[in-house]
């Protein structure tokens, strides 16, 4: 794998033109108030509602570094940036015709190129910035640090366009390492090819399918015999919301009850859509399915869903969470503790996984609907350890969009009326607020 | 003889910059690259500061063993190609040696072009092109005092320059304006009045009637009747691509490798990209020699991604003339059609000119779009400018605005725009 960097983001509609960036750059860089020595340079559209930012972006393949004649610009390997050598360089400024972005320009006053250094890793600009406009990303220590681990999944599956899945499987399984057993019930894991095709396994590990009804319980035998021979071995479910909120729940219950040891993720896309798209208890009010249908009577289903983290909570798991993966960081983080709390007992991760066959709403999408899914409450993020025996919000919502927003991305909730979306806004208020008190109520406990 | 997946001809900036893509795509393939000349990589922009002084001979490679090895790149100095032969795949080299490839990327770049002067052919002269013509003026220069510039292009004004920098006594003599590719007469006569400012002759528009040498130093009369001599002669008079080993080949030529907007040639499994190819315009259905290095950069990526199957890969969008040019403390650059001819219907053009303060600046639009522009101390971003002109960004209502700030206005479409 090769490096990722750390990067500069500039948000134009969050930017007030208030010019810190470019006074604490020249600052930083020439000792003087004079903007022409900032590295940043914000332009302001003349009836100041527009910003644009001129700053180099550290590319992956520089072309300012490739149209040097001189061999004066290069990228460091170790943090990305693209420098140059002021004793290389001469004056030729093809490196201002390469770049599109003009993140290295010419400075009139010292007759030099000049360009952003990322001041040694801590953007004195970003500091700088009050009005969150400009931001250090760090996604790529994520990338760096997890980037190394093997992949245990094949090359091709048979997943359906922008499918959620093939990105959760393959992370999940990156980090879980190759001690592990896999089992993944009839559903869309295992159609997409986890368990591979005229034996051969889909996965580097011992992987199966076991009944829809039986994943807990076959996993929690597979457990205490390796318990009994002495070998540390990640158990590792990977079902859908029907193998895990519906059939396969009384052995699920079982097993949490009994403490058993394994992680167990839901990837829960709302219904079976593997099978054509039916409904599941975890299908949320109001959605298109080919067992809800919308017509003259029916407008799709007519029952709330079954908050299954909130009752694996109460069977007094060791950890349950609820993620997504428009959110890496955040699942990242709760796959950590959930693989180490397998070692005591149960570990339940409840993944919304939105699906864009049968949901209805284009594969570029995926990604922001899982990310409105949280900015409405929709999908409160959580954990609960029991250790501890809190729960607590890991990515609080402060001020939610209206669940409208999320429903108008997706096919399934087209049809929804006034009544409808409003039905559902107080079914994800109350849902937050119970969560609310839960939190709360821990707090005190502890 | 021997084998490889990718044989790259030619180890300048079109070469590399086809190395680089192919290994972005292919990481294992086995790659070659082959060079006429006995140093690693370097660009032959960089010669006029090696004659300056500016930059030592040492510091001149773009690309050291390290880096090949890193990479995976066998290359090979000192070994020109003489002969190719699409028929078995191979290309045969001076030494006598064959390597078979699957395939091929021709980036040899251009020779100096000797203008068809009577009598320049048998005048001892200088060139500029390789390191050693670098070197061996650099030595010349520093026994002699005097020198005559033959070109009005870049590599001839950057090196009048050093020269006068040098102490010389310098003649520029070109035979129709300076610069005429990227600038009008206008902005040519800003840039001749700081030559003369600095100590060097212009002279332009009088074509040289002949040449002649005598007691180490040549003679060049002009046919307005001016006679000129000095102990160095530096012909800069353009450039042709250098083809000449594809003699008897498929590779069809016109003036260089015809080639198609994924760099290919006619014959199979051969590219061509750089100094040495001719493709599209991006202005006119013509095939256009577009001898700069920004384009080789870009000819050089797109024929590397496409012998390595890159899907990434987007066609060639046509050649657009374009440069940066420093003189004497002073910058300027020009991008597009900044030329077009009076007669030309349908354009619209902004100048700013201000010969007391040493600035210029023009922007040319055709149908509410950006064509072209230049400027001479003013405040651009080239390369918005050249984007803004191939992704043909309509500007609508926004053209006043940007004309009075292209800075500022280019800037804010690259933020709103590029993706």
């Amino acid at each position: 794998m090769g490096k990722s960097y750390h990067t500069i983001a500039f948000y134009p509609e969050k930017c007030n033109g208030c010019g810190d960036c470019v006074k604490t750059c020249s600052q930083a860089k020439s000792g003087t108030n004079d903007p022409i020595h900032s590295r940043i340079q914000v332009a302001k559209a003349p009836e100041g509602t527009a910003y644009g930012l001129a700053l180099c972006r550290q590319c992956g393949e520089p072309q300012c570094v490739m149209n040097c004649p001189a061999g004066a610009l290069k990228k460091d390997e170790e943090s990305g940036v693209v420098k140059c050598d002021e004793t290389m360089c001469v004056n030729c400024q093809l490196c201002t015709l390469a770049c599109d972005f003009a993140g290295i320009t010419h400075n009139s006053k010292t007759n030099q190129q000049m360009k952003c250094d990322m001041c040694g890793g801590d953007p004195l600009c970003v500091k700088s910035c009050s009005t969150g406009a400009l931001k250090l990303l760090k996604g790529a220590d994520l990338f760096n640090a997890w980037g190394d681990y093997e992949d245990l999944f094949v090359p091709g599956l048979s997943a359906c366009l922008g499918c959620n899945s093939e990105l959760l499987s393959r992370h999940t399984l990156r980090r879980m390492g190759p001690e592990t057993v896999v089992a993944t019930p009839p559903g869309c894991i295992a159609g997409v090819g986890a368990v591979g095709y005229n034996g051969i396994t889909g996965t580097k590990t011992p992987s199966f399918i076991p009944l829809l009804t039986n994943t807990a319980s076959m996993l929690a035998g597979a457990r205490r015999y390796y318990n009994r021979i002495g070998r540390d071995v990640t158990m590792l479910a990977i079902a859908g919301d029907g193998g895990t909120a519906d059939v396969g729940f009384q052995s699920l219950s079982g097993a949490a009850e009994r403490g058993e040891q394994m992680v167990y993720i839901c990837v829960d896309n709302e219904g079976y859509m593997n099978t054509g798209v039916q409904r599941s208890s975890t299908t949320p009010y109001g959605s298109w399915t080919s067992t809800t249908p919308v017509g003259s009577v029916l407008r799709g289903k007519t029952r709330d869903a079954k908050p299954l983290p909130i009752i694996m909570m109460m069977h007094n798991c060791e950890y349950v969470a609820t993620a997504s993966t428009a959110f890496m960081e955040d699942y990242y983080r709760k796959l950590e503790k959930a693989i180490a709390a397998s070692k005591r007992g149960m570990a339940y991760v409840h993944v919304f996984s939105p699906c864009p066959t049968g949901w209805r709403f284009p594969a570029a999408q995926l990604i922001e609907v899982g990310r409105k899914a949280v900015e409405s409450n929709m999908v409160p993020l959580w954990e609960y350890e029991h250790q501890t025996g809190r729960l607590s919000f890991t990515h609080p919502v402060d001020n939610p969009v209206p669940v409208r927003e999320y429903l108008m991305l997706i096919g399934k909730y087209r049809h929804l009326d006034e009544n409808q979306i409003d039905h559902i806004q107080k079914a994800v208020d109350a849902g937050v607020r119970m969560l609310g008190q839960f939190a709360e109520k821990r707090d005190e406990a502890v | 003889m021997f084998q490889t997946k990718y044989l790259i001809v030619g180890s300048s900036h079109a070469g590399l910059s086809a190395m680089e893509a192919i290994r972005l795509c292919d990481q294992e393939g086995p790659v070659t690259m082959v060079s006429a000349e006995k140093a690693y990589p370097y660009s032959p922009t960089i010669l006029p500061y090696v004659i300056s002084g500016k930059v030592p001979k040492e510091r001149i490679s773009l690309r050291n063993q390290d880096y090949f090895d890193k990479i995976k790149v066998r290359f090979l100095n000192d070994s020109r190609v003489t002969g190719i032969h699409p028929a078995d795949s191979s290309v045969t080299l001076e030494s006598g040696k064959k390597i078979t490839y699957e395939k091929l990327l021709i980036a040899t770049g251009a020779d100096p072009e000797l203008a068809p002067i009577p009598g320049l052919k048998d005048c001892p002269h200088y060139k500029l092109r390789t390191i050693k013509d670098a070197l061996e003026i650099r030595k010349a220069m520093n026994k002699l005092s005097s020198a005559i510039v033959l070109g009005g292009g870049l590599i001839g004004l950057h090196t009048a320059e050093n020269m006068a920098k040098a102490g010389l006594q310098v003649t520029v003599v070109a035979r129709r304006t300076l610069l005429r590719r990227y600038f009008d007469t206008q902005a040519t006569g800003l840039i001749q009045k700081v030559f003369a400012e600095n100590g060097v002759r212009v002279l332009t528009g009088s074509p040289i009637t002949h040449v002649t040498s005598a007691n180490g130093a040549c003679a060049v009369s002009l046919e307005n009747g001016l006679d000129l001599s000095a102990h160095i002669l530096l012909v800069a008079t353009g450039v042709r691509p250098r083809t000449s080993f594809l003699q008897g080949s498929s590779v069809k030529t016109d003036e260089g490798i015809l080639v198609d907007e994924r760099m290919r040639t006619e014959a199979e499994n051969i590219w061509a990209a750089g100094d040495v190819a001719q493709a599209k315009s991006f202005f006119g259905p013509e095939q256009i020699l577009n001898g700069i290095l920004p384009d080789a950069v870009e000819q050089g990526r797109i024929a590397g991604m496409d012998m390595a199957g890159d899907p990434a890969l987007k066609p060639y969008q046509g050649g657009i003339p374009m440069n940066t040019y420093t003189f004497f403390g002073n910058h300027s650059f020009s991008v597009g059609s900044s030329l077009p001819g009076d007669s030309e219907e349908g354009l619209e053009m902004d100048l700013i000119y201000s010969p007391a303060g040493l600035k210029y600046q023009k922007l040319v639009f055709r149908e509410g779009r950006l064509i072209g522009a230049a400027g001479i101390n003013t405040s651009f971003d080239p390369g918005i400018i050249r984007q803004m002109i191939l992704r043909q960004v309509e500007l609508g209502e926004m053209k006043a605005t940007f004309a009075g700030s292209p800075l500022r206005s280019g800037r804010l479409l690259m933020t709103r725009l590029w993706r």
